[in-house]
């Protein structure tokens, strides 16, 4: 386990683990001020993701805000892609377009839409939304790597009740067989769906055994224990000749307790009261980090 | 001795000739690659080549990865499972998306043949139509199809091919040129328009023949492009004949006929028309000549049609 990040020989200084954290406070503000009340938005998986979000894009990606095409980037697909709040306020941070920009949330006119389109928002690497196509789309993108001897790496990240979808086994299944060590798949793993838990509902159990009979490499962490995440991560990309998959044990809604861990917070709405209690519970976090 | 091809054939070709001429052509299969034709090309550039095994929702989607990494993908498969199995893959990653990705439904319509219903597509040149940002294209012969899988790779964007095992003569006369968007007046006449597309073009030829020797000329007009339909050519010959009917091998729903009554109707174009094709039903097993005969797709139901069209003028 790691406790500080040190940038590998070539590569600037990353963040370390407790600014990590901090910024991971600041995403959560960020993203429930984009939401904000009186309307519905997707609040549990955006804020479970968070963590495995910042880690990603302030951590582990090798990006150009400035040159979004730039052709050995990093790519990285959010197959779950109603979260993508989070995913906009991390690439408004890092200047991919204007902080200003995530106020207009999937309104009308907004580059910000409702589910990812690269076509509308830049720097999203494809199109998702109707769940279980990000890790296809991932295996596409390394193999182009791969015939074009090219080095970027993919990582795309998967709820766990997209699992449920046929496609994402059938994908599984050609990371594998192709070795696509190039591939890192993420699992948020709260263990909710829109109508109850996983497990209840059509149980994903034994998850990571599935994965490695799939041959995969598997990696479990707690997804909101930042030191772990960029462990794994940076564990995934230095293991040759299979795919990783990070199975992260998240809590939906992580950060907002009347949220939390709630089925009904995937696609909720909160009144200006609760909003007013969220805001005040997140800036409250955040300072007693810039405290620490 | 008449040489019998598909358009699969042609498809097959123009596949090898690209991989030949451009490094990033990368082609897709699903376990069919014998059937689709795109063997050869797998042969020839196994590492522009991906066997996705028979599953062609991670197909499509992964023809959409390696687009994003810079190739231009050809994605085959049969096509009521590329085409209906992947549809929702094609909407949201490729179509919505304007990927310059490009999809073949190999083994379409009625002329599949022996095995049945289940493996006839006659929707797929619907659903693909209603697609925004998607080219449909339905060659009519090998030539056809070999120079319209050309003209896919030059086009950017989205297009879906509608190939056919069904072997007929070419029909194209040498030299003729393809643009994708733009109907053909093959044969010129007064009397009658008669639009199709794909592999039934030798139907629609016997019957012009027949009418000839009626003493009736019929215009033909080869509509290789469903989308974006040629709506300019479509008015023009039904203008100039007075009358016009479609003829393909595909659903009367959603097809060339339902392509070309919108354009006629939205045109002010008030000749008498009449669509044929499979007539809002599913096949069933037989052989190709079998299938067309029961669903009326032949030369004799072209003349008969056609002249109840003229005697409605």
């Amino acid at each position: 386990m790691i406790s500080e990040v040190t940038p590998a020989p070539g590569e600037t200084a990353r963040p370390r683990v407790k600014d990590l954290i901090r910024m991971a406070a600041e995403v959560r503000l960020q993203i429930v001020r984009s939401m904000g009340p009186g309307k519905f938005h997707h609040f549990g998986g955006s804020l479970s993701e968070t963590d495995l979000m910042v880690a990603l894009y302030h951590y582990k990606l090798r990006l150009r805000p400035e040159d979004p095409t730039w052709p050995d980037r990093d790519r990285f697909i959010l197959s779950k892609g109603h979260s993508v709040p989070a995913q906009d306020v991390c690439m408004a941070r890092l200047g991919f377009f204007p902080l200003d920009d995530l106020g207009g949330l999937k309104t009308l006119g907004s580059p910000l839409q409702g589910h990812p389109d690269m076509r509308k928002t830049r720097g999203l690497e494809a199109n998702t939304g109707s769940l279980g196509m990000g890790l296809s789309v991932s295996n596409g993108l390394a193999l182009a790597a791969r015939a074009r001897g090219l080095d970027y790496r993919v990582f795309v990240m998967m709820g766990d009740g997209e699992l449920m979808e046929g496609q994402v086994w059938e994908a599984a299944m050609t990371a594998g067989h192709y070795r696509l060590d190039h591939v890192t798949a993420i699992i948020d793993r709260n263990g909710l769906l829109t109508s109850g838990r996983t497990e209840d509902r059509k149980g994903l159990e034994p998850l990571a055994d599935k994965w490695r009979a799939f041959r995969w490499n598997v990696l479990e962490i707690d997804g909101h224990d930042m030191a772990a995440i960029c462990d794994a991560l940076d564990t995934a990309t230095g293991t040759p000749g299979k795919p990783t998959v990070i199975i992260a044990s998240t809590v939906k809604a992580r950060g907002v307790p009347f949220l939390e861990n709630q089925a009904s917070s995937h696609n909720a709405m909160i009144t200006p009261e609760q909003y007013e209690e969220a805001v005040r519970i997140l800036q409250a976090n955040l300072t007693a980090l810039e405290n620490s | 001795m008449v040489t019998l091809r598909g358009t699969r054939d042609g498809y097959g070709d123009a596949l090898v000739e690209l991989g030949k001429s451009n490094d990033r052509i990368a082609v897709l299969d699903a376990d069919l690659s014998r059937s689709t034709r795109s063997f050869d090309f797998g042969s020839l550039f196994p590492e522009r080549f991906v066997e996705m095994g028979i599953a062609e929702q991670d197909m499509v989607s992964t023809a959409a990865g390696l687009c994003l990494g810079g190739f231009i993908p050809f994605a085959n498969s049969f096509a009521i499972f590329i085409v209906g199995r992947a549809f929702d893959q094609t909407r949201q990653q490729i179509a919505l998306a304007k990927l310059n990705v490009k999809l073949a439904g190999s083994s379409a319509g009625l002329t599949q043949g022996p095995d049945g219903a289940t493996h006839q597509s006659v929707i797929d040149v619907s659903l693909m139509r209603s697609l925004p940002n998607m080219t449909v294209i339905v060659p009519s012969d090998a030539e056809e199809a070999r120079l319209a899988t050309i003209a896919a790779a030059e086009y950017v964007g989205p297009v879906y091919l509608r190939l056919s095992r069904y072997d007929t003569p070419v029909w194209r006369e040498p030299g003729r040129p393809f643009a994708v968007g733009e109907a053909e007046v093959r044969r010129p006449g007064r009397d009658i328009t008669i639009a199709s597309t794909g592999v039934l073009y030798g139907k629609v030829l016997e019957a012009v023949d027949i009418l000839a020797s009626e003493g009736i000329e019929a215009e033909v007009l080869n509509v290789h492009t469903v989308k974006p339909i040629d709506a300019a050519a479509i008015i023009a010959s039904a203008s100039r004949t007075g009358a016009i009917l479609t003829f393909e091998e595909h659903s009367i729903i959603g097809g060339l006929g339902s392509a070309v009554a919108e354009v006629l109707a939205e045109g002010r174009c008030n000749v008498p028309f009449r669509r044929m094709g499979v007539l809002d039903t599913f096949g069933e097993s037989g052989t190709a000549e079998q299938l067309l005969e029961l669903h009326g797709l032949t030369p004799a139901r072209i003349v008969e049609t056609a002249c109840e069209l003229i005697a409605a003028k």
